[in-house]
């Protein structure tokens, strides 16, 4: 039976919950601010140069751009101090746009696969 | 338990209100934290349909692609990109000064946040400009660069050393589309910004006024948590559109 | 202590959520309860705008010429609108807004949802969207079908694509917040004791339709918006002639309008699965299953959609792919419809309204979804997609699924949101008119469909009349059976309160308090000690063999 009395335990939540008010360092966020900076200049001197082939500047540049935005989701959205549910939906989020990217992409590269017209 | 109704009444001890549905202060910061990485996630599918119609289109056409790019200013998308990371650097910080109960540093800190996203803004608009006055939103009135047009012939060759009409045309409307992405790509993250810096102009506001109970500490994170990701959709955008090739 | 002395003070006027009458009351509310009813009444309408829409197609389609409507251009309006209402403003909202929105705190123990605020504008949101669709409807219609398929869409059409356009937009974020909402309450509102597993199902497939509305409806967002950027500007994002692909389009409307299928159906599943323990007097056979298989039907109804597309022009080997997963699909539903049947077995079954609308939901929802499996093969889809068997397959899950298990909900939990019985008779009555008339203007239309006519279509060849007379009659018999309860149910409210906390016996939180709740639905914490579903069918036999009502009052 279900009953109903006064309750001294806390809801069901994540237990973890209280290192969401972790206060991180200032200098911690200038050190990566700096790291952030460094990357962007990266970015920029991977453009400027020639790895042969237009995929790989494309890949590099995703990598150094994952990269940064891990920084930023883990630090200045202090994911790296919050409990496992919130980071399970940040890369939930990003597994989403993986699943619509390569589905779609599949369907566009396999085209032209048999010599069936339109197929 | 806590249960005062009112949101409106200024708490300077810092004592944090607390609203009748929740059981207690942490189930109230776990459950506005968590609402917004929700919102995020629909707003990471929303631009990811963007990215797709980008990704179908530039893997058709990299030429078409990297020489719409060239018509980008690199060193102006530079700048802007430096400008939103030190914005989300700032932000970092009023959302910490909301936590060590520093009210002066909040507002200092929301309101360079709120510049830096203005200038970044003024930027954009100066390079949009730019481009629509070289004919170069897509539509009606738009105009392939001579330049560019020869390129994509040259690259439209097909194996027998002629044009391939088809591939030709279909180059050319795809340099439009690249167009077409960018005015909207960066048109939606542009929007986004809006309503960023209006909620932080807001906060900074009710921030110097004390109206937040507690200093606003849930608020202010969770308003970070929103600026922090459309930092990253731009660390995304940079690369994609303005440094191809 | 019993519930009715609950419900009043004596000091005062009894309190319960429907107490203060005045439409500020209303349309400021905050309380669960309030928006879901308001829900209730806005679905309602859109359900009858869009049958009405219906009775005239099916009108139309008695005769194999043309005669009801002028042109066929108003046939074609007439499908557009007729999806458009009922599938975002009437199967979307209508089991969350309505059933989960009011149930969702009740059942986890809370007193409100995690954003009540947010709950309210969703509401507001989805009116606003409603009302842009009747405007659309009352001047003209859109003529493109509810898919909006490009580039008719974007560079032929001649209706007001772009309003409905913005409509859609509009409204899909009613979906996000609500979606967000249910996320986040039951993560984080969930009271002591009230572990992942001692959850009722209705709450597991009401997270997991919360999942899908977060992360699909921002794509369908997004397809809308390129549309009416086309017609606007002329950016050619989908037009050939720029080297735009039209299947662009169809893959990012797809890729939302295929879980949406299960947005709609997900609900249906958490209504089915508190009434059958209920009226089985049995606990739900393999919660576990069930549960995980909501969240799996949510997971892998995202990697599908390209069965919409397989003769578009897609290719082949990504056709064989969805085609496979189409089938993986469908074994989670199918685990569903298996423990619900286990379920009956030695169960105590009374055939009370509620129940005969899940007997029926089984039924057809396992023939839609078979059918659904045959579409999904390639060879049998080149001959029936864009046929009827194709709008019989969607119209068994829809009407004969999510609508029934809809009607079911508001019948079972109708005491509990209002304070009042119905008529057992009238109700019954209803739902055997429902499934008789449904059964007889569908089932005709799988026939029609693999015959070869084709949907959409407001002529057809005359040796098809046959099947659509019997569809047109069925209509109607359905149109019967659904105006009913909008009767007997109002009706009921002009009675005084006798309903009383429990009139089922069922377990939940939401029957240990009265009928109708008070605003903050508990008096007291609540500490949750064990399992859902109690229920003992032997207990049951011995009050039905010694004459007492089985069901507590």
């Amino acid at each position: 039976m279900h009953q109903t009395h006064h309750a001294t335990e806390l809801h069901q939540t994540s237990h973890s919950h209280h290192q969401e008010h972790h206060v991180i360092a200032v200098g911690t966020y200038f050190k990566i601010y700096l790291v952030l900076m460094a990357l962007l200049a990266l970015t920029v001197g991977a453009y400027y140069m020639d790895m042969g082939s237009h995929g790989i500047n494309l890949v590099v540049a995703m990598t150094i751009a994952v990269v940064k935005a891990v920084l930023i989701v883990l630090f200045f959205m202090h994911v790296y101090y919050s409990a496992p549910l919130t980071w399970v939906t940040a890369a939930g989020s990003l597994l989403w746009v993986g699943l619509l990217l390569v589905f779609l992409l599949a369907d566009y590269i396999s085209r032209g696969f048999l010599s069936i017209l339109g197929k | 338990m806590q249960t005062a109704s009112t949101p409106t009444m200024p708490d300077a001890g810092g004592r944090q209100i607390l609203l009748s549905h929740f059981d207690d202060l942490d189930q109230q910061h776990l459950s506005s934290n968590l609402g917004m990485w929700f919102f995020l996630v629909s707003e990471v599918m929303f631009f990811s349909g963007l990215i797709a119609a980008y990704a179908v289109y530039r893997a058709q056409s990299p030429v078409a692609f990297e020489l719409a790019s060239k018509h980008m200013d690199l060193v102006i998308g530079f700048i802007n990109t430096l400008v939103l990371l030190t914005s989300s650097f700032t932000m970092a910080l009023a959302v910490r000064c909301s936590q060590v109960g520093d009210n002066k540093g909040i507002v200092r800190y929301l309101i360079a946040t709120g510049v830096l996203g203005t200038v970044f803004l003024g930027v954009k608009a100066t390079e949009w400009k730019a481009e629509i006055d070289h004919h170069l939103f897509p539509g009606a009135h738009f105009v392939v660069p001579a330049e560019d047009a020869k390129a994509m012939q040259e690259a439209s060759v097909g194996p027998d050393g002629q044009l391939d009409r088809t591939l030709y045309a279909r180059t050319l409307g795809h340099f439009q589309m690249m167009f077409a992405l960018y005015f909207f790509m960066t048109g939606v993250h542009a929007f986004h910004m809006i309503v960023g810096i209006a909620a932080v102009g807001i906060f900074a506001v009710l921030a110097q006024i004390r109206w937040f109970s507690g200093y606003g500490t849930t608020q202010i994170e969770v308003l970070g948590l929103y600026w922090h990701f459309v930092d990253v959709v731009w660390v995304f955008l940079y690369p994609l559109l303005y440094l191809i090739g | 202590m019993s519930a009715s002395a609950h419900a009043r003070h004596d000091d005062g006027p009894p309190a319960d959520y429907l107490s203060d009458t005045s439409v500020a009351s209303w349309l400021l509310t905050t309380d669960h309860k309030r928006v879901g009813i308001l829900y209730m009444f806005s679905v309602t309408a859109f359900f009858l705008v869009g049958g009405f829409i219906a009775a005239l197609m099916r009108l139309e389609l008695m005769t194999p010429k043309g005669d009801v409507m002028a042109t066929p251009d108003a046939y074609n309006r007439m499908f557009t609108m007729h999806g458009v209402i009922m599938i975002f403003f009437f199967l979307v909202p209508s089991i969350p807004g309505v059933l989960g929105n009011f149930l969702l705190p009740l059942m986890i123990g809370a007193r409100d949802l995690a954003f009540p605020k947010i709950n309210l504008l969703s509401w507001y949101v989805y009116m606003i969207g409603g009302v842009m669709g009747v405007y659309i409807l009352v001047f003209g219609g859109v003529d493109t079908g509810w898919t909006f398929y490009t580039p008719f869409s974007t560079m032929y059409s001649n209706t007001m694509v772009v309003t409905a356009a913005v409509a859609v937009f509009i409204t899909g974020f009613s979906s996000i917040l609500t979606g967000l909402n249910f996320i986040v309450t039951v993560h984080t509102m969930r009271a002591p004791g009230m572990t992942w597993f001692r959850l009722p199902l209705f709450v597991w497939s009401h997270y997991a339709t919360a999942l899908i509305m977060v992360l699909g409806t921002p794509v369908l967002a997004i397809s809308v918006i390129l549309i009416a950027l086309e017609r606007f500007f002329h950016f050619g994002v989908f037009d050939p002639k720029l080297g735009g692909d039209p299947i662009l389009f169809q893959h990012l409307f797809w890729f939302y309008s295929h879980p949406a299928v299960y947005i709609m159906v997900l609900p249906g599943f958490a209504v089915i699965s508190e009434i059958i323990p209920c009226f089985a007097r049995r606990p739900i056979f393999g919660y576990r299953f069930v549960a995980f298989a909501s969240v799996a039907i949510a997971i892998f109804g995202f990697l599908v959609w390209g069965h919409h597309m397989f003769v578009s022009g897609q290719s082949m080997y990504a056709g064989a792919v969805f085609s496979i997963l189409s089938f993986l699909v469908a074994i989670p539903s199918a685990i569903k419809v298996f423990n619900w049947t286990a379920t009956l077995y030695k169960g105590s079954l009374r055939f009370d309204t509620p129940m005969l609308y899940a007997m029926g939901f089984m039924g057809l929802f396992t023939i839609g979804g078979l059918t659904g499996l045959m579409l999904a093969s390639l060879a049998i889809d080149v001959h029936v997609h864009d046929t009827y068997f194709v709008v019989a397959h969607f119209h068994y899950i829809m009407v004969g699924g999510t609508t029934m298990a809809y009607l079911g909900g508001i019948h079972f939990w109708w005491p509990k949101m209002t304070g009042r019985t119905y008529s057992e008779l009238w109700g019954k009555l209803s739902a055997l008119l429902v499934f008789v008339g449904f059964n007889l203007t569908f089932f005709p239309q799988f026939l029609l469909g693999y015959l070869g006519m084709p949907r959409r279509y407001f002529e057809y060849r005359p040796e098809f009349q046959v099947l659509n007379v019997m569809s047109t009659a069925g209509a109607s018999i359905l149109a019967v059976g659904f105006l009913l309860p909008l009767t007997y149910l109002l009706l009921s409210l002009r009675k005084p309160r006798d309903a009383g906390p429990n009139p089922w016996g069922a377990t939940g939180l939401e029957w240990q308090v009265e009928s109708p709740p008070t605003t903050h639905n508990f008096h007291q914490p609540v500490l949750v000690t064990c399992e859902p579903y109690m229920y003992s069918p032997e207990e049951a036999e011995r009050e039905y063999a010694n004459g007492q009502h089985a069901h507590h009052a």
